[in-house]
């Protein structure tokens, strides 16, 4: 019986087998003087021993030359579906925090339904199509993360306890209306710094303006297994039906691990083992939800103009 | 002994396995096989990295100065590991977001190095290839074989299908919630290992210690 092994083994050097654990590096037969000088540049240098001080800083230096070149085409080649990874998954996560999302469903059709708008956070106006030095405020292409960096859209914080540093003056808000046309929901983004990251996020409130129906991030990097839990179903769900304010209008929503004075309403349990994830995400909250937040645009929502 | 191409490919599989026989790369094996989708995205990532890395860094082995050979291969590694990240990034991004942390833990994982440094630098790149495929394969088995018990029996489903409809969505099975949690991936490795090694007897290692009795004087 023919051996059909055999034509699996080979060898550098042509031999019938080798015996791969055993065989050293395969190296040229040595040159005669003649055969040396017909050699390029390049070859004489691939044929100098490896472990001389001047290979060594060579070879490094090729293959971090090397290796930098290929991480670097993947990354800029991939970008543009990247991107449009990352703008799909937020629109499914606006869909998603308004309880509106189902599995395989087309998101770009629910997405539709969602109204933008570009907010002006001190007065809580619209400042759809305003112009600001030169910048259109076009909802529908308006950057919040570039506007955060933009200096004329933006202002630095003093007292910053969602360690954003800067905070943009104008943001993207998206509302979804009930059949008959009235406000059913507003999605607001909030982000703030965690433990190892900054958490990008959306709070749905209810056209009443003071009730929580979700809470939801979409970008992270919390430790898997405890701060990433804020992924956590379970835990997103004791967001639904908490309250922002009491009726003196003071701001009593927390994240803790008690209940506060103002009582269970205002209350979301901390995530145990994730002390400063939990301590993040209340500082989050409440700084978007405050003055300095979103309130003046609840406040318009609560008093039905929107 | 001559190996060939299919005993390369094939011994890591159940002679050679790296997590059963070698005892590697237990830590991402504890994370992602809580669903058989993840793990199986996490075998042919370990499985692409470990073959073409082994074939990089064969192809260079004359070259490769001892003092940065761990660099050297370090750094291959390291790239490949990026290079498959950002691809999944492009082309399946919900699931880059739960594998992103563990896809660069590839980098350590101790079956690529251990492939490189064992293998890939004493042998040609194309049989350095195969076996870090079959390595890679190897690990995925195993990998497979514990998100198939671990879904099957915290989730009541395989990549997501329901198999066995649970009480929370009102059928009759009680998921075990253990299974979902990382320590239970320790249990179903243990018990694998221990159902191999008595299938395959000759993988029980020798004792390093044996209690004896000593005679008293």
């Amino acid at each position: 019986m023919p051996d059909k092994d055999t034509n699996n083994r080979v060898n550098e050097t042509g031999e019938a087998e080798f015996t791969p654990e055993m065989n050293p590096p395969v190296r040229d037969e040595p040159l005669t003087e003649a055969q040396k000088a017909r050699k390029g540049p390049i070859r004489r240098f691939l044929d100098t021993p490896p472990d001389n001080t001047v290979k060594t800083v060579v070879v490094a230096l090729a293959l971090c030359l090397v290796a930098s070149m290929v991480v670097s085409a993947a990354a800029v080649s991939l970008r543009p579906l990247q991107e449009q990874n990352a703008a799909l998954d937020k629109q499914v996560n606006i869909v998603e925090v308004a309880g509106r999302y189902e599995e395989g469903m087309d998101v770009a059709a629910a997405f539709a339904d969602f109204e933008p708008h570009v907010v002006e956070l001190a007065t809580g106006a619209f400042a759809d199509g305003a112009d600001i030095e030169g910048q259109v405020l076009d909802p529908l292409t308006f950057d919040d993360r570039a506007a955060a960096d933009d200096l004329t859209l933006s202002a630095p914080l003093d007292d910053d306890p969602a360690g954003i540093g800067r905070q943009a003056n104008y943001v993207t808000v998206y509302l979804l209306r009930a059949e008959d046309g009235s406000l059913d929901k507003v999605i607001l983004p909030v982000y703030g710094y965690g433990l190892w990251s900054t958490l990008y996020g959306f709070i749905a409130v209810e056209e009443d303006g003071n009730t929580i129906y979700g809470l939801q991030f979409y970008e992270h990097a919390e430790t898997p297994g405890l701060g990433a839990e804020v992924d956590n179903p379970r835990w997103k769900a004791l967001w639904r039906g908490k309250k922002l304010r009491d009726d003196e209008g003071d701001l009593k929503i927390n994240v803790g691990k008690t209940v506060t004075a103002a009582g269970p309403d205002y209350h979301v349990d901390a995530l145990s083992g994730a002390t400063l994830t939990s301590r993040g995400v209340d500082s989050l909250v409440r700084f978007w939800m405050s003055e300095r937040g979103f309130e003046p645009f609840l406040e318009r929502v609560r008093a039905g103009e929107i | 002994m001559a190996q060939t191409y299919r005993t390369m490919l094939v011994d890591p599989m159940v002679d050679n396995n790296p997590i059963t026989l070698q005892v590697l790369g237990i830590c991402s094996a504890l994370a992602v096989t809580s669903s058989l989708q993840v793990a199986a995205v996490m075998a042919i990532a370990v499985t692409l990295v470990t073959g073409f890395s082994s074939m990089f860094i064969s192809a260079i082995r004359t070259q490769i100065p001892g003092s940065i050979r761990i660099i050297v291969q370090m750094i291959i590694i390291a790239s490949l590991v990026i290079v498959v990240d950002q691809v999944l990034k492009a082309y399946a991004y919900e699931i880059s977001k739960t594998l992103s942390v563990f896809v660069g833990l590839i980098i350590t994982n101790c079956i690529v190095m251990g492939r490189a440094e064992a293998f890939a630098m004493k042998n040609p790149p194309i049989a350095s290839f195969v076996d870090g495929v079959g390595n890679g394969l190897g690990y995925g088995l195993i990998l497979m074989m514990v998100g198939f018990i671990r879904e099957l029996l915290g989730s009541g489903s395989l990549f997501g299908v329901t198999i066995l409809p649970t009480v929370n969505n009102g059928g009759w099975y009680v998921p075990n919630g253990l299974l979902l949690l990382p320590p239970s991936a320790f249990f179903v490795i243990g018990l694998l290992i221990w159902g191999f090694r008595s299938w395959k007897p000759e993988q029980v290692e020798e004792r390093e210690y044996r209690i004896q009795t000593v005679e008293a004087h």
